[in-house]
């Protein structure tokens, strides 16, 4: 071959070739010098930048939820608190088989079987390494069954956690009220970053009320994830020592209620199997004793977590466990409210003290013939304001109601507190209603809906046609009464306290506008005919006032579901149970001293006298102090 | 006793070599080149260790790899130029009818056709890549140089035959750097600078004719390097991640095996084309600069031999090989830092894998060939 290549000149040819490869090295040298500028650039004077890039990138900032804050009623004792209950959850990517595995723990009762297919759904959406709860309460025979299984569920395991927990919860399910998971909707009204680590948010009652004081603010700590989002272990130090530092949750107050659990319990207790609702003051603060609303329900359901079919029975039972009568059910109040119009009567010189009327049973304006008939059919004989309170004559209010007039009542039960929200501190509370002329003209549309009519008066004396009161509004009036006009907020939440220090912040008492009277002495009149009522000869509502050690003032309402055609008597057997007449009754008592004013509510319990009265002497017994008398 | 000058010289030259080196001399290893080879491998390995995720079966996997590599290494040196010179036409048919067999009969992965199973299991394109400037070199080894234009123009065919085989594959990344490793032959025999300019221009519209003969894949890539935030999750994240990577290592590093990015495996394919980026995370830019003056050094030695080098075939080839070993290198750690497009090319004796691995040992076991055998050449 080389013979070949005689005519090749290589002293030239090395030549050239030296020359090229000077010209690719350099070519080369700039090359590598680009890549070395580009490294020192992002090295050196972007390293600040990509380092802190870096860490953005495997840092993720977890929230650590508060601890909420404990409920106690007026004695201390725990109403609401957080116990640890044992969740059981899986976690996908270490469970080889999901299916058959919900299936074995449904074959042990600790998932519910109608739950596999969610469940299983629930572990093939998020996250392979991340648990999914299965079953949000274990309890303890659930937990030493599976505890013996353990073995034969790798990638299930049962995690403590704090649940909100009700001790008493039927008692107090509707003024406690419960805490919930968070919603959508919730997490819109909340401030995020204070809810970051939070599950659960008060729904009624104080937890809702006063969820920003029982919530607490929320922690943070760094944790180093990888590319997925999976958490490194604590152990690999070197990449989680430049990590900021974390803060710490800070936890929610404790809350001290005016509540009393024993009045609760009473209440609830005697209210059982009926549809109710109890409401006890003290008078001189406003302080709520005892709200009930029958039947309850078991708040710990909601915080803990129940299955749809739980809760579809709770939304559906006809008796509406969920509802709170006693601040959102509003009742026509019957004849409750004579004691108040009997003052507006005083006053406004409708009637005196000497004015008497005979009652034959039934009452009809001038030139009609429509009879307003008295509960008692053959009526009360002769009876002033004393006996009409005492003895409950609807007739005697029929003659007064249209000399009062309806804007004038509407001005005295208004001042009292009725038809509109008492402003407690529970959420949700409804207004009422006290008609008035006004209120007619704005209600209706149609012209000849708007007047008012004389009969609409005459039937508004004895707490019946538009007007309308919830429990509580009829136990802050009946503690107006009490007071002789001193009126407060109604108000459940006593005292605050940190946790931390120990430091505890009264809630002041929120007095409201005086109701002044011109004539003291009418006080007098209208306490002492409702002391009759309860401890009088005649009065409606004797049977349960007789024996008591003290002196009480009562007045007893029946107010009619449906009106009863003309002349057409009515017989209770053959009335459903749901269309009778439901029962009042409010009270305070001692009189000489009152310490304690109480409205109850029997929904259809036909007597005022008879069925809710006997509940109001049971705890004004209770908390008077004379628990024996009761019985 | 006193020596001559003579004496002194012949003495001299005939001092005992020691036994290392006489062994070295046997095997027609060459010691400097050997020697930053084994450095580059040793640091590669321990970096290696790191990227893998401290897997040791993955370690030993590619050190077992290394050994391979190092064997063909040998092998290779042990040809004379002349005897492969003499076998550089049939290399070259023979790897061309293979690259045609792979687009026939080839088997489908990752959606490109580049493995061939012929008892074994092996990718054609690799021998293209000594191959091809083989075969530029021996076309160019008995004529004047610098070549003349028709020259050029047969060379030019030799290169592109291959590059359009493996390109069909597709594999963009192998052809372009095998039309590399040819073109350099002819740069190095002198092409002359007037034609290499015209060439430059000419490539403009040779670009656009690349754009549209680029897959949809390959197009996003070169999109992605001019704003690589336009896609953060999608196609830009690789480099992202790995800039990330790599400034936040800072000058000397997050320390060996605590580079966050490369362990919480948010730097994507760290142990194969990434793995600069964990170099640059965990060892920092005195790291890297290491490294790279290590290559330096091989690629030096590498020109040095073919200046050295006795016949314009062994010129050229060595040329083309440190060269092309120097374009691995750059457009890899380019690639990494964000200065040209992701192309699929590996850290040449760092990153994980054996294939291209054996193939470039081969290609410095050549370079060792042609410096030895160097004395031994008739002329």
């Amino acid at each position: 071959m080389d013979l070949l290549s005689p005519i090749k000149d290589h002293h030239s040819e090395r030549r050239v070739f030296l020359g090229r490869v000077i010209l690719t090295s350099v070519i080369g040298i700039v090359l590598l010098g680009l890549v070395i500028a580009r490294l020192v650039q992002l090295q050196v004077f972007d390293y600040e930048h990509f380092a802190e890039r870096s860490l953005g990138n495997r840092v993720r900032i977890e929230a650590v939820p508060p601890i909420r804050g404990l409920v106690f009623d007026r004695q201390g004792r725990i109403l609401a608190e957080n116990l640890p209950a044992y969740q059981l959850e899986l976690i996908p990517e270490q469970v080889p088989d999901v299916e058959a595995t919900l299936r074995r723990l449904s074959a042990l009762e600790l998932i519910d079987a109608s739950d596999i297919p969610r469940l299983k759904a629930l572990s093939q959406s998020g996250p392979r390494f991340k648990p999914v709860a299965l079953n949000p309460r274990l309890d303890d025979e659930q937990i030493a069954r599976f505890a013996i299984q353990r073995p034969r569920f790798p990638g299930v395991d049962f995690r403590p956690r704090l649940v909100r927990h009700y001790p008493s919860g039927e008692y107090i399910a509707h003024a406690v009220g419960y805490v919930g998971a968070l919603s959508t909707a919730d997490l819109e009204r909340l401030d995020p970053s204070r809810y970051a680590g939070t599950t659960q948010t008060g729904k009624t009652g104080i937890e809702n009320s006063y969820e920003s004081r029982l919530h607490g603010d929320s922690g943070f700590r760094h944790i180093v994830t990888n590319a997925r989002g999976r958490q490194v272990p604590a152990e690999s130090r070197d990449l989680q020592d430049t990590l900021p530092a974390d803060e710490q949750p800070s936890p929610g107050d404790n809350l001290y209620l005016s509540i009393d659990l024993d009045l609760q319990a009473i209440a609830t207790e005697q209210l059982a199997g009926r549809r109710g609702a109890v409401v006890a003051l003290d008078p001189w603060s406003g302080e709520v004793l005892a709200l009930v609303s029958a039947p309850s329900f078991d708040p710990n359901l909601f915080a803990v977590g129940m299955s749809q079919s739980q809760f579809a029975g709770l939304q559906q039972n006809l008796d509406r466990p969920l509802f709170n009568r006693a601040v959102r059910g509003t009742y026509p109040p019957g004849s409750t409210i004579k004691p108040m119009l009997a003052l507006a009567a005083l006053e406004t010189g409708a009637t005196n003290l000497e004015r008497r009327t005979v009652c034959y049973g039934f009452f009809m304006l001038p030139n009609t013939t429509h009879r307003y008939r008295d509960w008692k059919p053959e009526g009360h004989g002769d009876v002033d304001i004393h006996d009409a309170i005492a003895q409950s004559c609807d007739v005697y209010f029929y003659e007064i109601s249209n000399d009062i007039g309806i804007d004038r009542m509407h001005d005295y039960l208004t001042r009292f507190g009725l038809g509109n929200e008492t402003g407690v501190d529970v959420a949700g509370e409804r207004p009422g209603l006290v008609p008035s002329t006004e209120w007619k003209r704005n209600a209706f549309r149609n012209p000849s809906d708007k007047r008012w009519f004389q009969g609409e008066t005459v039937i508004a004396s004895i707490g019946q046609g538009f007007m309308l009161a919830t429990p509580l509004q009829l136990a802050t009036a009946t503690a107006a009464l009490a007071t002789r006009g001193i009126r407060y907020e109604p108000r459940i939440v006593a005292a605050w306290e940190d946790p931390l220090t120990g430091e505890r912040t009264l809630a002041s008492p929120v007095r409201l506008d005086d109701i002044e009277l011109d004539n003291d002495t009418n006080w007098d009149t209208v306490i002492g005919a409702m002391n009759s009522v309860m401890q009088g000869p005649r009065g409606t509502a004797r049977a349960v006032g007789s024996g008591a050690p003290y002196l009480m003032a009562g007045k007893s309402g029946t107010a009619q579901v449906f009106s009863v055609a003309q002349d057409e008597e009515y017989d209770e057997e053959e009335v459903e149970e749901r269309l009778k007449d439901h029962a009042l009754f409010v009270a305070f008592a001692p009189v000489e001293n009152p310490q304690i004013a109480v409205a109850v509510i029997v929904e259809n319990g036909s007597s005022g006298s008879g069925v809710a009265a006997p509940i109001a002497r049971a705890i004004m017994d209770s908390y008077l102090g004379y628990d024996d008398a009761a019985d | 006793m006193r020596l001559t000058e003579t004496q002194r010289f012949v003495t001299a030259k005939a001092e005992p070599l020691g036994d290392f080196t006489r062994a070295l001399r046997r095997l027609h290893v060459d010691g400097p080149l050997l020697g930053g080879l084994l450095l580059i491998c040793g640091f590669g390995l321990v970096v290696l260790y790191s990227a893998v995720g401290e897997d040791m079966r993955l370690w030993l996997n590619q050190v077992v790899r290394l050994g391979v590599a190092l064997v063909a290494m040998l092998v290779a040196a042990q040809f004379s130029p002349d005897f492969l010179r003499r076998w550089t036409p049939w290399a070259y048919l023979g790897g061309l009818v293979l690259l045609a067999l792979v687009l026939i009969i080839g088997e489908v992965g990752q959606g490109a056709r580049r493995w061939l199973d012929l008892g074994i299991r092996f990718q054609p394109s690799e021998i293209m890549k000594l191959a091809v400037p083989m075969m530029a070199a021996w076309y160019l080894h008995d004529r004047q140089i610098p070549p003349r234009l028709s020259q050029i123009l047969i060379i030019g065919l030799i290169i592109i035959a291959p590059t359009v085989l493996i390109a069909r594959q597709p594999d963009l990344g192998t052809a372009l750097l095998i039309a590399a490793s040819g073109i350099i032959v002819v740069v190095l025999a002198g092409l002359s600078i007037r034609l290499m300019l015209a060439l430059a221009v000419l490539s403009v519209p040779g670009a656009y004719a690349l754009w549209n003969f680029m897959q949809d894949y390959q197009k996003q890539r070169v999109l992605t390097l001019l704003d690589p935030d336009s896609d953060p999750l999608g196609a830009g994240y690789n480099i992202i991640q790995s800039k990330i990577a790599i400034g936040s290592g800072g000058l000397f590093g997050k320390g060996w095996t605590n580079g966050s990015q490369a362990q919480l495996e948010f730097l994507p394919e760290r142990d194969t084309d990434f793995i600069f980026a964990v170099m640059g995370e965990e060892l920092g830019l005195l790291g890297v600069l290491t490294l790279l003056t290590l290559y330096l050094f091989v690629v030096a030695r590498g020109l040095y031999i073919a200046i050295q080098a006795h016949s314009t075939y062994a010129r050229l080839l060595a040329g083309s090989i440190s060269l092309t070993f120097f374009v691995y290198v750059f457009v890899n750690t380019a690639m990494v830092t964000g200065l040209v497009p992701v192309v699929g090319i590996p850290l040449p004796l760092v990153s994980f894998g054996g294939t291209s691995m054996v193939t470039l040992m081969a290609g410095f076991g050549i370079l060792m060939s042609i410096h030895s055998h160097r004395k031994l050449l008739p002329q």
